[in-house]
């Protein structure tokens, strides 16, 4: 593979030994190339898998199906990936997409008499859905940056209580959206925009921004500069503790972005829904080529990885050729392997 | 003055009515359930506090305690506490798990409190008085017998099963002796679902594409009907003319009652079964009078003739 000219930033000052280095800088450019390439290997070979064992698997329809389905994980992970590459974690995702749903319904059955049409009380839902996500994402980024306490820790924390107040605001049992209500909003999950569904768009359109943000900003840079070392950020006077606040509250919107379109499917929200969504979205940005230890990724990836996901759940219901008590180990070995393939330097 | 002539009459009738259940047994129950994580066991809760209130007022001077247990170990230290603080006499469990519980209910037994298990077995018959507990190849028996009725005998059905438990397994394995006694019925395929609504959504989506004409769907759970009609409608598939659902959750038993086209039954295997358990165990104490050791409450077919008998407006379930 030849290198190509322009990508190869320019090693600053020292001029000795510049063949041995243009060596290494190509070696280390050909690995990297290969790691990208991992998720994409592993997503083509499944496909072709897929296909294999079932034609129906190729189809549009299918194609669409599995794609609408990752939107919800695919956002949550574009999300995630900002919060991973900057050294941190968020746990509490699948809880908290799961609290802003029922709580959206909640508004909008409650708005609906008030406002005079079911369309409003869906556009004050989807405002509270994102508005929710935002202050759940800054009361993380506070207690984490202000706080100093573990992300981990206080994204268990919220975990936990997201999903207990959700159950308490159903009773047990599932919060429902009014029909009326439901009818209205039911487009934007089912609809479709020149042959392709609504949240497959969106989807595509916060991958892209995601990725713009990452490469293209001062943002960006800043995120990867605090997973890298956030010492040296700090010392480069880099405003380390509102860039973390920042990245948690774009997980939070993420978040509630993909409850928005989450919500219109089943209309309901119970306390199983969003349930392990933090692990697959984590899984998701690693898979896509992320390090867990912060520093740098990949959005691309990250959206390849969460497709990868549900390809596997997809092709294991498509056939029936292996115990559907061994589906979990089948994806646990997929994972395994793109792992391999795209792991990287120690 | 008047209210003391009132509360001499008060007094006289509570007399009267204690003293026609005989007063000199007066049963402080403590009641012991899974706190409500999903739809079944907020059921549980509604039933287990709903029932406590009438017990309370049908034996005056019984105390009904019911307490909610996030894990089987708050749930052992639970029934200690009962026993000690609250000095209950009588235990009705929905244990959480089997196992773990077994020991800690044989203790209280030991000590001389009347266990009722509810649901859930445990490993040691001799730690409870009695068992009352749903009808688990029941529910997959009824179900199977319904759909092999209504499709004729003849047809293609998905299974969407629970979660690899001894329960789902249970249900399944009865669904499928009635599938084998019709020839012309084929189970194209049984895949878990979790009982959970999203991932019957995903499992149904994928049956909607791999089999090109489905009869009917046995979702065996009235979350997981949600997913797989909302799946169907999306696809605009008109060939699946029969869902079967079960449990009976209160939207399923209304859509039976007002005549839904496609889900035309549903199978009981109710929450309220913790209040049966609490009935029997407080008439037996109160009256003296023995209990079975093993009560079975049937799993029911509802369809559109009895559905107004199995809806409760109040319950969450």
């Amino acid at each position: 593979m030849p290198p190509a000219p322009t990508e190869a930033p320019a090693p600053p000052g020292q001029a000795v030994n510049a063949d041995a280095k243009a060596d290494a800088a190509r070696r280390l450019r050909r690995q990297r190339r290969l790691r990208e390439l991992g998720p994409v290997i592993g997503l083509v070979v499944l496909c072709l898998a897929g296909t294999w064992l079932n034609p129906d698997f190729a189809t549009w329809d299918n194609a669409m199906n599995v794609l609408t389905r990752t939107a919800f994980i695919g956002i949550i992970s574009v999300g995630m990936c900002f919060v991973i590459i900057s050294g941190g974690i968020d746990l509490s995702v699948g809880s908290m997409a799961a609290l802003i749903a029922g709580s959206m319904i909640l508004v909008m059955n409650w708005v609906a008499p008030y406002v005079g049409s079911p369309l409003r009380a869906v556009l004050v839902g989807m405002v509270v859905a994102l508005v929710l996500g935002a202050a759940f994402g800054i009361a993380h980024g506070v207690l984490i940056a202000k706080g100093r306490i573990e992300p981990f820790i206080v994204t268990l924390g919220t975990l936990g209580v997201f999903r207990a107040y959700l159950t308490y605001f159903a009773n047990g049992g599932a919060i429902t959206l009014d029909n009326t209500i439901a009818d209205v909003y039911g487009p934007v999950y089912y609809a479709s925009w020149l042959g392709v569904p609504i949240p497959i768009w969106v989807f595509a359109g916060v991958a892209l921004l995601g990725g713009v943000l990452l490469n293209r900003t001062r943002y960006g840079r800043y995120v990867q500069a605090i997973g890298s070392n956030e010492q040296v950020a700090r010392y480069a006077a880099v405003a380390v503790d509102r860039t973390k606040i920042l990245t948690y509250m774009l997980l939070g919107m993420c978040v509630g972005v993909a409850t928005v379109l989450y919500v219109p499917r089943l209309g309901s929200a119970s306390p199983t829904t969003g349930l392990l969504w933090e692990l697959e979205a984590i899984a998701a940005v690693i898979v896509g080529g992320t390090a867990l230890k912060g520093g740098q990724g990949r959005i691309l990836g990250t959206v390849i990885g969460a497709i990868l996901l549900s390809v596997i759940s997809n092709i294991l219901n498509l056939t029936s050729i292996i115990s559907v008590y061994l589906n979990a180990a089948v994806q646990g070995f997929v994972i395994i392997v793109v792992a391999f393939l795209q792991r990287g330097r120690r | 003055m008047k209210r003391r002539v009132f509360s001499a009459v008060v007094l006289a009738v509570s007399a009267l009515a204690t003293g026609s259940v005989r007063a000199d047994n007066k049963m402080v129950m403590g009641v012991s359930v899974p706190t409500a994580t999903h739809g079944w066991t907020g059921g549980v809760v509604y039933w287990a506090k709903h029932t406590a209130a009438e017990l309370e007022k049908r034996y005056p001077g019984s105390k009904v305690i019911v307490k909610t247990a996030a894990s089987p170990t708050e749930q052992a230290n639970q029934i200690q506490d009962l026993h000690t603080v609250n000095k209950i006499d009588t235990l009705v469990i929905l244990p959480f798990e089997s196992a773990p519980l077994t020991r800690p209910v044989g203790q209280l037994k030991a000590k001389g409190v009347f266990v009722t298990v509810v649901d859930r077995g445990l490993t040691e018959a001799s730690a409870q008085n009695a068992y009352v507990a749903g009808d688990n190849p029941g529910f997959g028996k009824v179900a199977g017998e319904y759909m092999a009725k209504a499709m004729g005998g003849k047809g293609n059905v998905v299974i969407l099963r629970g979660i690899p438990t001894v329960i789902d397994n249970q249900r399944v394995d009865a669904f499928n002796a009635v599938m084998k006694q019709h020839p012309g019925i084929k189970v194209l395929d049984a895949k878990f679902g979790n009982w959970n609504r999203d991932d019957a959504f995903k499992v149904m989506q994928d049956y909607l594409t791999r089999f090109k004409h489905i009869d009917a769907v046995w979702a065996s759970d009235d979350d997981m009907a949600v997913g797989v009609q909302k799946a169907i409608e999306q696809a605009k598939r008109s060939d699946i003319k029969l869902v079967v659902g079960g449990a009976g959750s209160k939207d399923y038993i209304k859509k039976v009652m007002d005549g839904d086209p496609v889900v035309t039954a549903d199978v009981t295997y109710s929450p309220s079964m913790i209040a049966d358990a609490m009935k029997l165990t407080a008439a037996s104490r109160v009256k003296g009078t023995s209990m079975a050791p093993t009560t079975i409450i049937p799993s029911v077919l509802v369809t559109k003739d009895n559905a107004s008998k199995y809806y409760f407006a109040d319950s969450p379930f």
